[in-house]
């Protein structure tokens, strides 16, 4: 099947779900169709062949409905001693009756805040599957939160998903943060079933002045999943926003993370770790963009790719003429468990200014063959102390997560993971 | 205790230990030296189950059971113990953490309980006198920007800590000044006990002075070529090793 039919298939999903959003679906559509889908030759994507993989393992493009959820459900995918608001989804519809009613902050579905500038930040000509989701979106949620606002809780999204009807899913999602607040965010997303489906997400983040956002992301869906996500966020003068990927499974997954830091003494964090197995392929797209003078970024990602797993990291830096004593540091380093696994790492520095400090660095290495054996020797089981060093290997961004119980539950997916062999 | 017979190693082809024979019983020091090149590493090497080497040929037999068999971490749990010649740094792992886990690995496999924070940590302040080492170099990365005196004081804390009944001291006095080699002498010192037996690697009489052997083996081309009591090794210092090598070439060229 050609990439050509493959965009005639996707037409079923542009005629799909009427929805209110008719002119930004048509305009997204546009855009789409202009675009066409990414193949190898796209540069942006020559490492990770979502084309044949759609092609392969989707066959209903159209969307997938929301799920009749149970109390048990929503239960059981929650994460264990979780503290916190809780906002649930399934196939990224939006269900009040699970969700927590979180005093001082509004959420609404989209359709309810026709005004809601969809797109200003996520501009559609920037990826296909950001206009793809324009156009195919049905509906959102909107959540905002107000001036000086000190959420004290982490707020949940949790996503449900599995194929019903079609198996396109293609959340939207629309944050406020007002001047001055704090906020911390949590998603994750748990399959409920075992057949494929394709999650095209978008979600905007506007933030207020000297506003502190922290948004993490845990990846541990069936094998099965492809997943396209972006998020992209406004920085403003004197705020900060720091995000935090823990990639753990998934057939397909990419993820397309832009920080636009649009004021000075703005700072701008991305941590990453991934951990993968199998045959799972984790693609992280990232792209910091300094527009202001006096501000910061800080980007550490780090991956243990095992079997036949593959991994690609592309970190853009653009710092802009007027971004002058812009500080900014990126580091990617991967280990290496198998013959087989694979990672393509590229470091994409942009610079436009003259007086800034900039730096890079991406490794790529093997599990230390003496440590292992110094471990050993000391009457550790070579499981453990491959656990041991594997976990040395990322504890450095374990250490970036401020939500104590989140970073509980991280590591205690981090051993899980370590703890079996691969 | 130990029991090496006619055992040959080899690392990617290439024979290194070609036939040693061994017998070190509970209560003795032995001491091994030789020139560089002549297989001391090596042995020390495939006594802990560094899996580069192969055995070739011969037997170990250490307190009954066929050492070989045993994987590097079930030879620790035996009782083994490898001090390092270059102890490794490993980032992002305290020297704490990791003894802990592997006093308790140890004890799991000897069918004890489990030490809890209190005990492991009043049982680390013993051992931590006994080699003067710093609580705040154990809260630090493994190694991690140690001097070479701090990192092979670590490996005789880590010693102390595991409590062995075979220890084997790979050139852990290379590199040592005075001081450095005076404490961790002391450390094994204190350490050996009638029940527990010591194999010292070294290519210097030096640490002899200060760790007495029992029995000095002289190692050369993978064979033990020699062995008699300490003057032994007073007569290498004095002479060098070329005496011994001039013996065995001769004696190979008459046979």
């Amino acid at each position: 099947m050609s990439i050509q039919t493959k965009q005639d298939l996707l037409q079923g999903l542009f005629t799909a779900s009427p929805s209110n959003f008719i002119s930004l679906r048509e305009q997204g559509k546009e855009k789409f169709l202009s675009q066409g889908l990414p193949n190898q030759k796209s540069e942006e994507y020559r490492f990770t062949p979502i084309a044949k993989k759609l092609e392969q393992a989707i066959t209903r493009f159209s969307p997938a409905s929301p799920l009749s959820l149970s109390k048990e459900q929503v239960e059981n995918a929650l994460i264990e001693g979780f503290e916190g608001d809780i906002l649930v989804f399934s196939n990224g519809y939006y269900h009040p009756e699970f969700s927590s009613r979180i005093d001082g902050i509004e959420v609404s579905i989209l359709s309810e805040k026709p005004n809601t500038p969809i797109g200003s930040i996520a501009k559609p000509e920037k990826d296909p599957f950001l206009s793809l989701n324009q156009a195919t979106f049905s509906d959102g949620v909107f959540i905002s939160i107000p001036s000086k606002f000190i959420c004290k809780k982490p707020i949940l999204l949790l996503n449900l998903h599995q194929e019903l009807d079609g198996q396109v899913i293609s959340p939207r999602i629309w944050i406020e943060v007002g001047d001055f607040s704090e906020v911390t965010f949590i998603e994750q997303g748990c399959s409920l079933g075992n057949s494929p489906y394709f999650v095209n997400k978008v979600i905007e983040i506007q933030g207020g002045v000297q506003s502190q956002i922290s948004y993490h992301r845990i990846q541990h869906e069936g094998n099965q999943v492809i997943e396209v996500s972006q998020l992209e966020t406004d920085i403003q003068r004197d705020a900060r926003f720091t995000s935090f990927y823990l990639s753990l499974s998934g057939d397909l997954i990419r993820n397309n993370l832009s920080l636009y830091l649009k004021g000075s003494n703005s700072v701008g964090n991305m941590y990453g770790i991934s951990l993968l197995q199998g045959k799972s392929l984790v693609d992280h797209h990232t792209c910091v963009d300094h527009k202001e003078p006096h501000a910061e970024s800080n980007e550490l990602y780090k991956g243990i790719f095992g079997d036949y797993s593959r991994g690609v990291f592309n970190g853009k830096i653009l710092v802009r003429q007027d971004a002058q004593k812009t500080n900014a540091f990126q580091q990617n380093n991967n280990v290496l468990l198998s013959e087989e696994a694979l990672i393509n790492t590229k470091p994409q520095l942009e610079i436009w200014a003259d007086d800034v400090k900039c730096s890079h660095g991406c490794t790529v290495g093997q599990l230390d063959e003496e440590a292992l054996f110094y471990l050993q020797a000391r009457g550790i089981e070579k499981t453990t102390a491959r656990g041991l060093l594997l976990f040395a290997f990322i504890a450095e961004v374990v250490d970036k997560i401020q939500v104590e119980s989140l970073q509980k539950y991280i590591i205690a997916q981090i051993q899980e993971r370590l703890g079996s062999t691969f | 205790m130990l029991s090496i017979k006619n055992l040959h190693a080899s690392i990617e082809g290439t024979p290194i230990l070609k036939g040693i024979n061994l017998q070190v019983n509970a209560g003795e020091v032995h001491a091994i030296m030789g020139p560089n090149g002549s297989g001391k590493s090596t042995l020390a090497s495939v006594l802990a189950g560094r899996e580069e080497y192969e055995v070739t040929q011969g037997e170990v037999i250490f307190q009954g059971k066929d050492l070989l068999e045993l994987s590097p971490e079930d030879r620790a749990r035996e009782g083994v113990f490898l001090a390092f010649q270059y102890p490794i740094e490993i980032p992002g792992v305290s020297t704490t953490n990791f003894l802990r886990t592997a006093l308790n690995q140890i004890r799991e496999y000897r069918g004890q309980e489990p030490l809890d924070a209190v005990k492991f940590l009043s049982l680390m302040k013993e051992k931590m006198a006994l080699v003067e080492i710093d609580q705040k170099l154990l809260s630090r990365s493994l190694n991690e920007g140690f001097s070479g005196g701090e990192k092979k004081r670590n490996e005789i804390f880590q010693m102390a800590m595991l409590e062995p009944k075979l220890s084997i001291l790979d050139e852990t006095d290379s590199g040592l000044d005075i001081d450095a080699l005076r404490i961790v002498s002391n450390g094994v010192n204190k350490l050996k006990s009638p029940s527990t037996a010591t194999i010292v690697v070294t290519h210097y009489q030096r640490l002899l002075d200060y760790i007495v052997p029992d029995v000095v083996h002289v190692l050369y081309q993978g064979r033990i070529v020699k062995s008699g009591s300490k003057e032994l090794a007073l007569e290498l210092e004095q002479k060098g090793y070329d005496w011994i090598k001039e013996e065995v070439d001769t004696a190979k060229a008459t046979a």
